[in-house]
């Protein structure tokens, strides 16, 4: 965790009072919860808790109905989204008739690049070397959603929300993305993941934040 | 830590939109071949009397070619919204109209310029005077960035929608009727030896405004469907 000499760090992430709701019916909330730099919480919640629209509201995607984001101190609006958040949802977001290193660099011209990395490192830390000029459209489930996590590695985003990370993943994948998540953390990141599985993080067992049906 | 900037965010999505256009090049003739064959059938319905065919022809290729447009426009955000890439987009710290504006730019490119690119063919199949071809070719490049524009918000409005071409015709073709009475006016004056100017400033104040103001409503409409 990264703290500032004699002061009480301004967590990352800080939900005040979150809820959202779709025509009048209450999806979830209201939520109140902190996430510090170098920390990984799982959000647990049943098929239909809106462990989804949760991650959609943090990153910006919708706007929720009360409450407010705070994103190292400073409120995060539709009109001032920031480079600090990288969503991945169910969607891999890669377009089939590109090759995995086109599908990155595209990536890297929206959201910018992480100092050290290159999209054919990120590739090989994600285990598909080899793969740079395969058309995303002949990859498995799986390599897409590396790719995606490969993604993630590039882009200079410190919050990843990451919405079922371990979905259609082998073993080995499950092991990456652990390892992954605890690279991510001690460089002072932070990350919230909905999962249904229940993962041993190397680190022993996350924080998690339980998230409760209203209806 | 480098952040992309908006400049090259948009040149990003201008490189990939080019990109796989070129991977798909067969499918991007296909508003052209569209436009060919609606034309073809005039003369077979109307029978191939060239006096006839001139009186109607700019008539006939600029719809012909509004249709096409119109075809072709249910494609632009589809794809980017069944990948995910569009809520990726949506997501990033730029102004969502600037990048749009770059998607719409490419679109029009691709699929509206390779329509103005036949219409000089199209217009000997019909027997236009070649004295108006100049000023259909200006009326074409003035009004199908403005269909373009036009068109994408109504296309943002409606891509949260499974199989929403029917409806998008019905949102469409309204707004497209004032661009098609100037454009049209304009050849039909060129034709009938009018000055023709004043439609094609018209229609030129109008693709202005709509540059301005299109990305804006179509950043709007985009954030309410997707959600």
């Amino acid at each position: 965790m990264v703290h500032v000499e004699g002061e009480t760090p301004v967590p990352l992430l800080h939900a005040r009072g979150l809820s959202y709701a779709r025509n009048d019916e209450s999806i979830f909330g209201p939520l109140d919860f902190m996430l510090h730099r170098g920390e990984v919480v799982l959000i647990e919640g049943d098929n239909g808790s809106g462990k989804t629209t949760l991650l959609k509201v943090l990153s910006g995607l919708l706007e929720p109905a009360t409450g407010n984001i705070l994103l190292d101190g400073e409120e995060l609006t539709l009109a001032r989204l920031s480079h600090q958040v990288a969503l991945m949802g169910h969607l891999p977001g890669l377009k089939s008739d590109l090759s995995a290193i086109e599908n990155l660099d595209f990536t890297i011209g929206v959201f910018g690049l992480r100092p050290g990395i290159t999209p054919a490192l990120a590739l090989a830390s994600v285990g598909l070397e080899g793969y740079e000029d395969v058309a995303i459209r002949q990859l498995s489930a799986g390599q897409k959603k590396r790719v995606a996590l490969a993604r993630l590695l590039l882009v200079p985003a410190a919050l990843w929300l990451l919405d079922e990370p371990y979905a259609n993943l082998d073993k080995e994948g499950i092991d990456l993305v652990n390892r992954l998540l605890d690279a991510h953390a001690r460089r002072g990141g932070a990350a919230l993941i909905t999962s249904h599985g229940a993962y041993a993080f190397t680190t022993g067992a996350p924080r998690r934040l339980p998230l409760r049906s209203v209806a | 830590m480098r952040y992309g900037t908006t400049a090259s965010a948009c040149a990003a999505l201008i490189r990939r939109d080019l990109v796989l256009t070129w991977r798909r090049r067969g499918d991007a003739l296909n508003p052209a071949m569209f436009a060919m064959i609606v034309v073809v059938m005039f003369p077979l319905a109307l029978g191939p009397e060239p006096n006839q065919l001139a009186r109607i022809a700019a008539g006939i290729l600029l719809v012909a070619i509004l249709l096409a447009g119109m075809l072709a426009l249910d494609n632009l955000f589809r794809s980017d919204h069944e990948d995910g890439t569009l809520e990726q987009l949506v997501l990033s710290p730029h102004p969502l109209s600037l990048l749009l504006a770059s998607r719409i730019i490419v679109h029009w490119l691709t699929t509206a310029l390779p329509l103005i690119v036949v219409a000089p063919l199209l217009a000997e199949m019909l027997h236009l005077p070649r004295s108006v071809l100049p000023v259909l070719l200006v009326a074409l490049a003035l009004a199908t960035p403005l269909l373009s524009l036009l068109g994408a918000v109504c296309v943002a409005l409606t891509v949260g929608m499974r199989r929403s071409g029917m409806l998008l015709a019905l949102l469409v073709l309204p707004l497209y009727v004032p661009v098609l009475i100037f454009a049209a006016g304009a050849c039909n004056a060129a034709q009938a030896g009018l000055p023709f100017l004043a439609p094609l400033l018209w229609l030129g104040a109008a693709l202005a405004l709509a540059l301005v103001l299109a990305p804006m409503a179509c950043a709007a409409a985009l954030r309410i469907s997707i959600t």
